[in-house]
């Protein structure tokens, strides 16, 4: 086990030196000149041969990338250059918000979609079942947007259940006040496509010999869903689960632009609108890392869940 | 021996039907699959006509009032245009006279005549339009029209250059195996680590603004699903018989490659592209909402609900529904068609 995690985690480094190479080339060859955009229109070449020697784009790429590599690993990727504001600061007071949305609608709708799925799939053919496949591809044809305009105006500006956008310093205010409708948005919308990959997952297992064998031994039929079928489902959940993780702190970035959430999500598309070049370095390198990481971490949890995988 | 043999052997060839003819039959019995291919072919219709010209031409044209009702509810009160008028036209209330302090007073006389020597043209606009105007009195209808051909026309193109990009790199690793193989995964691994909205968004902040380079974008991220696919296909094929006589007949590399092997994969690789083009087409739109997207002169989807999203609340929610719904339209047939191709074409799945 332990040869396995100190494997995998040496088996990083090319991919994380490659992460830093393209997030190089992309952000210091292909952006271009930092100092044309941040000089503005009025500017003569002194101002932007100054700027240049501020951001060190002035030095050669060696060099550059030495820079890159010491701020990936010193956790200081100086400051944002249209607000000035400390990056790494800019990161961690961020991460708040995104997580505060995020971590309630992975959970309800992990639970919701399986809840659902081993429904559906229970009574696969039936009428139910192919009236929920129709309108769960229905429901995942209309865009995000349009569900997101739509029930802003309906449920904050119609009826005023909620408030139309808007985020607090009191973190139970943020989860009682200002989270319940773009939780609900987001769960509403994710939910369709999770349980129509979990139902295929639940139907490619129910169709197996244990589950004629567990019938066959009398057990009822609720121990031989809940208890046969839901764990070995579970391996391609939690790999599916897996792979939404890293997103979890991107945030879903429409919701935070539309309601206003101070989150990750909506910092990045701000960084992609102003080409605030290291903002944009920063998250995209660290939630590379955090990602191998979960899928490290997801692997050694198929151990638990699965006790036939092995470690080789 | 060979003299006995006779010269002519009468041989009654049955052609057996191809992989594709199947599949084709397959798909032509497949009523539901029927149905989506028919909305598809209108969608791609409508989009060509309005390239060509033939509709949808005069979309910019602001021929209605400013939000024109639509024509089904022609009696509602529309505030917003009434409010313009009757700031253009209506009864205001006496200026002050400001005439003994005012220094251009002496000569506004003159200047009436001369504006009102001026011919001005004044445009009938239209109270109602079939499905309503937009702020400037565009009727939305043509709107729709003319935006579904960027966001459909991106959505086609970026599918079908990442499917490429995606089957070329997929296939020399599968192919090659070893040193290539390498080095492609260690780009897979690269390009899949990075969230894929984030990566989307570090190369929307790099590229200046405009449709190729939504296009660019999409299918330089794209790119990784279809290479693993074709991939594992070419590892599979590699080692088969008929790779292997292609070899003893001296077809070359690029021939066994792509000549050889790929038509036996070109149906993962046909609903991979059609998948795609569907994941670009509501990519393209988020991208547009958030101005990332197409330049402000073009008009997409996405252009039109940014435009929607503060138009519901002053009640006007025709755009939105226009935008949305032969979205909506569109994606679902192409997801449903998507779903007959692959039955169509792998029998066995299922």
């Amino acid at each position: 086990m332990a040869a396995y995690v100190i494997r995998r985690m040496w088996q990083m480094i090319p991919t994380l030196a490659g992460v830093i190479l393209l997030i190089f080339f992309l952000f210091n060859w292909v952006g271009g000149d930092p100092a044309q955009v941040l000089a503005g229109k009025i500017s003569n070449p002194e101002q932007i041969a100054n700027i240049r020697k501020q951001l060190g784009v002035d030095q050669p790429y060696w060099y550059q990338l030495w820079v890159f590599v010491q701020q990936v690993f010193t956790f200081d990727f100086g400051r944002s250059w249209s607000t000035n504001e400390e990056v790494s600061k800019i990161l961690l007071t961020r991460v708040g918000p995104t997580l505060t949305i995020m971590v309630p609608v992975l959970v309800i709708e992990t639970l919701l979609a399986v809840a659902f799925a081993i429904m559906v799939a229970y009574v696969r053919g039936s009428l139910t079942d192919r009236a929920i496949m129709v309108i769960c591809t229905t429901a995942m044809s209309i865009s995000f947007l349009v569900y997101i305009i739509f029930a802003q105006w309906l449920f904050g500006f119609k009826l005023g259940w909620f408030p139309v956008q808007g985020w607090s310093e009191s973190f139970w205010r943020n989860l009682t006040n200002y989270a319940p409708l773009p939780v609900m948005l987001a769960i509403f919308v994710g939910l369709a496509p999770q349980l129509r990959l979990y139902r295929s997952f639940f139907l490619e297992e129910i169709h197996q010999d244990y589950v004629r064998t567990a019938r066959a031994k009398g057990l009822p039929e609720k121990q031989v869903m809940m208890k046969h079928v839901l764990r070995n489902a579970l391996i391609p959940i939690l790999t599916n689960v897996g792979i939404y993780l890293p997103g979890l702190f991107v945030g879903s970035f429409l919701l935070e632009v539309f309601f206003s959430i101070p989150g990750l999500g909506r910092e990045i598309v701000t960084a992609v609108n102003r080409s605030d070049f290291p903002v944009i370095k920063a998250v995209t390198v660290y939630l590379a890392m955090l990602t191998m990481f979960i899928n490290l971490l997801v692997d050694v949890l198929y151990k638990l869940v699965d006790p036939r995988v092995s470690f080789k | 021996m060979s003299a006995v043999l006779p010269k002519h052997i009468p041989v009654v060839r049955q052609a057996s039907p191809g992989l594709w003819a199947l599949a084709w039959k397959r798909l032509l019995a497949d009523r539901v699959g029927m149905i989506s291919l028919a909305v598809v072919v209108a969608f791609l219709s409508m989009m060509l006509a309005s390239y060509a010209g033939l509709i949808a031409k005069d979309w910019s044209k602001e021929r209605g009032v400013s939000y024109a009702n639509p024509s089904f509810m022609a009696g509602a009160e529309n505030l917003e245009a009434r409010e313009v008028t009757h700031r253009d036209f209506g009864t205001q209330a006496k200026p002050v006279d400001l005439s003994d302090i005012d220094p251009l007073a002496p000569r506004y006389k003159e200047w009436e005549e001369r504006a009102a020597k001026i011919a001005v043209t004044e445009v009938k606009r239209a109270e109602t339009l079939p499905f309503g105007g937009d702020k400037w009195g565009r009727d939305v209808l043509e709107k729709a029209i003319k935006g579904s051909e960027v966001s459909i026309f991106v959505g086609l193109t970026a599918a079908l250059f990442a499917t490429i990009i995606g089957t070329i790199l997929g296939a020399m690793a599968g192919y090659w195996g070893g040193k290539v193989n390498d080095l492609l995964e260690w780009f897979y691994n690269i390009f899949t680590s990075i969230p894929y909205i984030l990566l989307i968004l570090a190369f929307a902040a790099v590229f200046k603004k405009g449709l190729d380079t939504i296009i660019v974008i999409l299918a330089l991220t794209g790119w990784t699903g279809i290479y693993r696919l074709v991939r594992a296909e070419y590892i599979k094929h590699c080692g088969r018989e008929y790779v292997k006589a292609a070899q003893a007949i001296g077809a070359s590399h690029l021939s066994r490659m792509f000549v050889h092997i790929l038509p036996n994969a070109s149906h993962v690789i046909l609903v991979q592209l059609s998948q795609h083009v569907v994941q670009f087409i509501k990519a393209e739109v988020i991208l547009s909402f958030l101005g990332l997207g197409v330049p402000v002169d073009m008009v997409s989807w996405g252009t039109m609900l940014a435009e929607a999203q503060n138009e519901l609340v002053i009640g006007k929610w025709w755009q939105l529904v226009a935008a949305g719904a032969s979205m909506a339209f569109l994606v679902t047939a192409f997801s449903m068609l998507t779903d007959s191709l692959r039955d169509a074409l792998d029998p066995k799945l299922k």
